[in-house]
């Protein structure tokens, strides 16, 4: 059950470790997360990166692939092998299609080719720093809508919900991130499984049939559109 | 450097000074060895004949005493140009013949011996050399006999002049063959870097001069000129690129420049600069992603991806995207089919083909939107279909739509980048997508084919089909 504490949990202050050497881009993401209500530490090179994020218990890290002294693969690398599992996401500039993956091979648990928007930033960290927390239950539940994971049933309130097999994992994905925002190309990466950028708003109309059929018909709506980032599952009463 | 500096540094003209060096040396010990052997010969031929003589006047000496041999050998000396005799006591006081001094010491030994001579009838200073062989006679008397070296000397000095000659004439002739092979090769060579130099600043249409001879330079400028065509046509097709990446770039980055202003100079609170702001974040988005799609082109076009190669299934991605599309086609108005084999092998990056195919679905979803009239005047099923299927050792993939279709005539240009054919120029659209997924089917050894789906647009992408599927995720 995601309790109004666990979404309180979600939203707590996140302590972030940036490794990035372009001094006005850490500048302005050390801004953003403060503004977001997370700390954030900045390093400006590799080796500074690895000292930091060994002795500080950071949520997550950032991580610029090309650095000065020590490369973003190398300083994850080197982390993982020093029994450090803070989670790591790649911000990278090289954008080739194999570059994903050498990034997640290298020990990043996640990978964002520059230009990336802040939103989308925040959102993938935001499920990171929750993922290291290793909650995995059977059952998800947001107000009084219910998802078995192990039956495949879903309910509302007392309403059985149809689901097709898609849609299951659609929804299973935004409950099991209730109270986070998820963004597009997340969807179509950990339900779908692809990782380009759909030019059609693909993604917009799978959601707007999963909302008709959770939503429709019931006083406060759980599904809902952030603008400008994605969209987010939560009790909308509160 | 001077000109002849620079032929004695050439590999032509150092080759040849090498095999010169090599041939001169072979002659030179053959002319030697051909000397030395005559000189041989015209000894054994002397050893011979004086063994002859000497055999002959020891029987004059057995037969005639000392008396018989001297009368012998006056006879012999006195002709002109004969050998050399000489008769001597014991004590070595010359008895008869035509040796007028000798080296001293010579009559003493008996056997073989070179010496200096002269005649009895010469004068003093006339000195020769000769071969002379001396025998002791009973008695204590010596006979001596000898002949001339002089005839032997002649020929072999004969020879080795000639030798001297033929080595010398061997060396300046090959050194002058040498320099006219190394000129004829270094100006050949010149001219092709002469050329290379003005490829280099600039004119990539210059091409290297091929002599006709179809030799090894031939083969070599050919082959230079085959990759400067490579290079002329790549660099064509960049210019293209740049040329029209400056133009699709400039347009939307004009506009967007153009609002952030306008939303300075007009707006007038807070609602106008947000609205302002979130447009150019939304126009700052397509250019990323027309950024995006020409660098993977880019990336593909290149072959950088052949890392990420696995074997995957090629109906499970028509399958999963047809699924992924079918609300989107709905909400159009079209009817989305999927007809997937039940597995296509393919080998190769599973998000390319996936990106390349989504591409192929874009368009057929943007552009299918009027349906085609058909001769009835009736309107045909506003559907699109996805199919995968393997035929022989091809995997297929295609969409096909009812829309109006692509013009023949036009097909092969759609492909190109950033070509919106004239009708869809008012949709929006990087006008990438078609080229993007030529470029991926092409990386892996397939092609993209545009087809009349009659009416409308069956557009293909043919992969080669992978060997088996290892079911991996």
């Amino acid at each position: 059950m995601l309790t109004e504490s666990e979404v309180k949990d979600v939203a707590r202050t996140m302590r972030l470790l940036i490794i990035e050497d372009d001094r006005d881009a850490a500048d302005y993401l050390v801004k953003a997360f403060r503004e977001a209500g997370h700390v954030a530490d900045h390093a400006a090179d590799g080796e500074e990166g690895l000292a930091l994020a060994s002795h500080e218990p950071y949520d997550v890290l950032v991580v610029d692939r090309l650095l000065p002294k020590l490369d973003g693969l190398s300083v994850i690398g080197a982390l993982r092998a020093k029994g450090v599992s803070t989670p790591a996401l790649i911000l990278s500039a090289l954008g080739a299609v194999d570059d994903r993956v050498k990034g997640l091979r290298a020990g990043g648990d996640d990978y964002l080719p520059k230009p990336y928007s802040f939103s989308e930033l925040l959102a993938r960290i935001e499920v990171l720093a929750r993922r290291h927390g290793g909650r995995e239950e059977t059952i998800y539940r947001v107000a009084d809508l219910e998802l078995d994971r192990l039956s495949h049933r879903v309910t509302r309130g007392a309403e059985e919900i149809v689901l097709q097999p898609r849609e299951f994992r659609l929804l299973e994905y935004l409950m099991k991130h209730a109270g986070q925002v998820v963004t597009r190309t997340m969807l179509l990466e950990n339900v779908w499984d692809y990782h380009f950028d759909p030019q059609t708003n693909v993604i917009d109309v799978h959601i707007s049939r999963l909302r008709s059929k959770i939503d429709k018909g019931f006083a406060h709506p759980l599904l809902h559109t952030v603008r400008g980032a994605g969209y987010v599952i939560r009790d909308g009463a509160r | 450097m001077t000109a002849l500096g620079k032929l004695l540094r050439t590999t032509a003209f150092r080759l040849t000074l090498v095999y010169l060096s090599i041939f001169a040396l072979f002659a030179a010990a053959l002319l030697a060895y051909f000397a030395l052997n005559t000189r041989r010969m015209i000894n054994d031929q002397i050893v011979r004949t004086l063994d002859s003589e000497i055999a002959d006047l020891t029987r004059q000496f057995e037969i005639g005493g000392l008396r018989g041999l001297m009368i012998a050998v006056e006879t012999r000396a006195g002709h002109p140009g004969s050998n050399l005799y000489l008769v001597t006591t014991r004590t070595g006081d010359g008895l008869v013949g035509n040796v007028g001094s000798l080296e001293p010491g010579v009559i003493e030994r008996t056997g073989w011996m070179e010496t200096a001579y002269r005649r009895i009838d010469e004068p003093e200073i006339a000195e020769h050399q000769a071969l002379v062989r001396v025998l002791g006679l009973s008695g204590g008397f010596r006979l001596l006999v000898g002949r001339d070296l002089e005839e032997r000397e002649r020929l072999f000095s004969i020879v080795a002049i000639a030798g001297r000659w033929s080595v010398a004439i061997v060396i300046v002739l090959g050194i002058v063959g040498g320099i006219f092979v190394s000129r004829r090769v270094l100006r050949r060579i010149d001219a092709m870097s002469d050329k290379a130099q003005t490829i280099m600043t600039g004119d990539l249409t210059g091409r290297l001069p091929i002599a006709g001879s179809g030799d090894e330079l031939d083969r070599l400028s050919a082959n230079l000129n085959a990759m400067l065509e490579r290079i002329e046509t790549l660099m064509r097709g960049l210019k293209q690129v740049s040329d029209n990446v400056a133009h699709d770039l400039r347009t939307p980055l004009t506009r967007l420049r153009n609002r952030c202003e306008a939303a300075l100079r007009s707006a007038r609170d807070e609602g106008d600069y947000r609205e302002a702001i979130e447009t150019t974040i939304e126009e700052s988005d397509t250019l990323i992603r027309v950024f995006d799609a020409l660098l993977m082109i880019a990336r593909a076009e290149s072959g950088e991806p052949r890392g990420g190669m696995e074997t995957f299934d090629a109906a499970e991605i028509a399958r999963d995207l047809g699924e992924l599309y079918e609300p989107v086609a709905e909400e159009k108005g079209f009817v989305l089919h999927v007809k997937a084999a039940d597995t296509a092998p393919v080998k190769g990056n599973r998000e390319l083909i996936g990106q390349a195919l989504a591409n192929l679905l874009d368009n057929a979803i943007k552009y299918a939107g009027t349906a085609a009239v058909d001769a009835e005047g009736d309107r045909a099923v506003p559907d699109i279909a996805v199919t995968a299927e393997t035929k022989a050792d091809r995997v297929i993939l295609s969409v096909a739509d009812r829309g109006p279709g692509i013009p023949a005539a036009d097909r092969g240009r759609a492909i190109e980048r950033f070509i919106r054919l004239e009708k869809s120029r008012s949709l929006p659209g990087s006008g990438l997508g078609l080229s993007l997924a030529s470029a991926v089917a092409q990386l892996h050894g397939g092609e993209l084919r545009l087809e009349d789906n009659e009416p409308g647009l069956r557009a293909v992408l043919i992969l080669p089909r992978a060997d088996g599927l290892q079911k991996a995720t």
